[in-house]
């Protein structure tokens, strides 16, 4: 059993906002030391009503608004740890994220270390990334690589509403900075990449069923999402559903991973599953040059070697900026996919 | 080059900011300009930041030339205050020249100086409650001392040796003391900014008595943070006093490189609506008697203040760079606001509670104090004297707990030390 639930209240149907909402609102109710600040997340409740609510229900000095200053909410959640807190700060647009980069690469990720545990960041620094919904090249970014590069960060991506509850929860009680990109793609309903389909609400998916009280998913644990024998597919956040989507359409029978957390990785889980099927595949909406495919390649054949039976397939957005008219033609979606699996399974 | 169509309009011209001195000559500080005591008086501790807009632009001054305290300003320090803080600038300066020395002599790799700044770190750390948390920059050294953290201590941090409680992990002199209330330093330049003002948020929310101070040098006032961190404080009134050091020098660039020629630091305040003190650096009741003011404020919830403290690098950034490969030879010498440890030294004497024996007496005496430490600390090793800290010791706190690939790369570094010391080597 992966989640560990506490309470007995019941299990409800939300979209993943919903479940993060629940999550931020279990632990300000959990942790007096739990603060929540952004640009627009307090009276308005975030641009993405993340945090709607929560303003109203714990007050402003536990949820508020900031200035439009990236540097300023990372560096100030820094300084708020240090003083015992445990800040939960939302970063509008992962796009945004850059200005607060050398508080989160230099400071927060290194404070533990650099002063030998006289200070530590228990910090959460929330992001919705991806593209996929007309953002044009600063709304759609998947930025998750530059953090994983960076030692003392650990990275986390959900896929659905269950697991955005569990994973955000255990993000913030955890005593290391944690950078957690929640795919806005797939914010109000799971995407199959079949753009020109109707959009499916959460609602008909079974991982929409979120238990309303306290449960948290251990960060450094994949989940199999099927099980196969023909293929390795690791994929997170909006691609896992994509691969779902197009294995479903092909018909193949492939094992389908959701890595959740990249960083710690679960490599147990996809040493375990390339071994079996002497296949693997990598996924991800991110750019492909240095992206974490990379890491994935290299890890796969380093462990893997002897049970491969074709080269490590990557399928990535390409090297450009997220182009807004094209956006199509930049995401990896059903086709790329599937000329992939064609491909890997050719060898 | 692009030359503009437009013949007929002067080309536009770029402008460098080049100091008044260089190498070679004479320096010459007559503009300089040195209002007298209380040209600018003292307001009340929550006078509206509006109304005060003059004290950024003015110079908070306590000692005149004849070292005598005076006007509104005046601490009214006693005798026994006024020889603690000399005392503890003196214990700096001994212990600057020891450690510069001691790279010198190859015990370490890098050392900074705080020579003519340490009523800065000193004076503003006593006007301080104890329990009030500072974020210093890389020259505030006094904080500690003042503090009265142990000599020792500060030299293990400085030699990575075995003693080091960061494990040997840190750049020579960037300290980390939560005990004393001093938070762990970057080396990236004014980081600690925010990070202040978070802490001092935090304190604030939680109805707590304490308040942060932030260091920063002039020049990098110049960086993001250091503008952040004035939005996020004026924003939230939080209960925070940042100091900006103006030495004039960063590493090679003075200045005017910051702004610093158009006009006074503190008045960085006055766009932000905050309270901007500008106050004579080397007079030491002048920078307690404003940091205590700033203290005041803050405590009683009448907001941040900004602090520019006027003074001068009087040695080097570093051991690593040369002075006088940048800047005119005796511009300390020519500094019209005199040494901070000579004027509190003559104004001790001046009121008849100090004299040149005792001063001579302390000297040796700190000196002699400072020596012993060393001792102590060379006894757990130099740099690069193989009394390190154990080898895994360099994978521990990068997470809480290590990832697997962590404690893969472990083993693989204890290998190869077995490979370059033999198998029967044992990691220590």
């Amino acid at each position: 059993m992966m989640a560990e639930v506490e309470g007995k209240s019941g299990v409800k149907s939300m979209n993943m906002i919903e479940a993060i909402n629940s999550a931020l609102d279990i632990m300000l109710k959990r942790d007096e030391n739990t603060v929540i600040m952004g640009e627009d997340v307090g009276y308005f409740g975030g641009v993405f009503r993340a945090t709607a609510g929560l303003q109203e229900k714990y007050g402003k000095t536990r949820v508020f608004d900031t200035p439009i200053s990236e540097c300023g909410i990372i560096g100030v959640g820094v300084g708020m740890a240090a003083y015992g807190l445990r800040p939960v700060p939302e970063i509008q647009f992962a796009d945004y994220i850059y200005p607060g980069l050398d508080q989160l690469v230099s400071e927060a990720a290194r404070i533990r270390y650099r002063s030998a545990e006289d200070y530590v960041c228990p910090m959460t620094v929330r992001s919705p990334f991806g593209g996929g919904i007309f953002g044009g090249q600063t709304h759609s970014q998947s930025p998750e690589s530059m953090f994983t590069h960076i030692c003392g960060i650990k990275t986390v991506i959900p896929s659905s509403p269950h697991d955005a509850k569990g994973l955000l929860i255990a993000a913030i009680e955890d005593n290391d900075p944690v950078v957690f990109f929640e795919p806005k793609r797939i914010y109000n309903g799971p995407f199959s990449g079949y753009y020109d389909r109707p959009v499916e609400p959460w609602s008909k998916h079974e991982d929409s069923q979120v238990p309303e009280d306290y449960y948290r998913i251990d960060l450094g644990k994949a989940k199999i999402l099927r099980e196969g024998e023909a293929l390795t597919v690791l994929a997170y956040g909006t691609m896992v559903h994509v691969a779902q989507a197009v294995v479903a359409e092909v018909g193949i029978d492939a094992e389908i991973i959701d890595l959740r957390t990249l960083l710690p990785l679960d490599i147990e889980t996809i040493e375990k599953s390339v071994e079996k099927t002497g296949r693997c595949m990598v996924i991800h909406e991110a750019t492909r040059t240095s992206g974490f495919g990379a890491e994935i390649a290299a890890l796969v054949q380093e462990r893997c070697f002897y049970h491969l039976e074709a080269p490590v397939e990557r399928v990535t957005g390409f090297d450009t900026p997220y182009p807004h008219s094209l956006e199509w033609a930049y995401f990896p979606g059903p086709i790329r996919i599937g000329q992939a699996l064609e491909k890997i399974m050719k060898e | 080059m692009a030359k503009s169509a437009k013949s007929n309009i002067p080309p536009l011209k770029l402008h460098v900011p080049e100091p008044a001195f260089r190498p070679g000559d004479e320096a010459d500080f007559s503009d300089i300009e040195v209002p007298p005591v209380d040209a600018i008086v003292r307001p009340d501790e929550a006078a509206a930041a509006d109304s005060i807009k003059d004290l950024s632009f003015g110079l908070v001054r306590v000692l005149d030339d004849d070292a005598q305290a005076s006007g509104s300003w005046n601490p009214g320090l006693t005798a026994e205050q006024l020889r603690e803080m000399l005392r503890h600038m003196m214990l700096v300066r001994a212990f600057d020249d020891r450690m510069f020395r001691a790279q010198r002599q190859g015990k370490t790799s890098f050392y900074m100086k705080c020579t003519g700044e340490e009523a800065t770190s000193v004076a503003t750390t006593m006007a301080l409650a104890r329990d009030d948390m500072c974020f210093p920059s890389y020259r505030q050294q006094g904080i500690l001392i003042t503090r009265g953290y142990p000599l020792v201590q500060m030299m293990n941090q400085i030699y990575s040796n075995r003693g080091d409680h960061l494990l040997g992990r840190q750049l020579p002199i960037m300290y980390s003391a939560p005990e004393y209330g001093f938070f762990s330093i970057s080396g990236n330049l004014t980081t600690q900014y925010p990070q202040a003002v978070g802490w001092a948020m935090a304190s604030a929310a939680k109805g707590d008595s304490r308040i942060s101070a932030v260091w920063c040098g002039e020049g990098s006032t110049a960086e993001g943070d250091f503008h952040s961190a004035m939005t996020f404080a004026a924003v939230y009134n939080a209960p925070v006093i940042m100091q900006v050091v103006n030495n004039q020098w960063a590493i090679s660039s003075f200045s005017g490189f910051a702004g610093g020629e158009r006009t006074t630091f503190a008045a960085r305040a006055v766009g932000y609506g905050i309270a901007g003190l500008r106050v004579d650096g080397n007079d030491p009741l002048a920078v307690y008697s404003a940091m205590r003011w700033a203290a005041d404020r803050a405590r009683t919830n009448n907001g941040p203040t900004l602090i520019e403290y006027f003074t001068y690098r009087a040695e080097g950034h570093s051991t690593s760079d040369d002075p006088s490969a940048y800047r005119a030879a005796e511009e300390y010498a020519k500094w019209p606001l005199g040494d901070p440890v000579e004027r509190l030294k003559a104004h001790l004497m001046a009121i008849g509670e100090w004299d040149d024996d005792r001063h001579q007496a302390q000297h040796d005496e700190l000196q002699k104090t400072v020596r012993e430490e060393q001792k102590k600390a060379e006894e757990k090793g130099t740099l690069g004297h193989g009394l390190h800290h154990p080898f895994d010791t360099m994978f521990t706190d990068v997470y809480e707990d290590m990832p697997w690939h962590l404690q893969e790369q472990c083993e693989q570094m204890l290998e190869e030390q077995r490979t370059k010391f033999g198998p029967d080597w044992e990691p220590k």
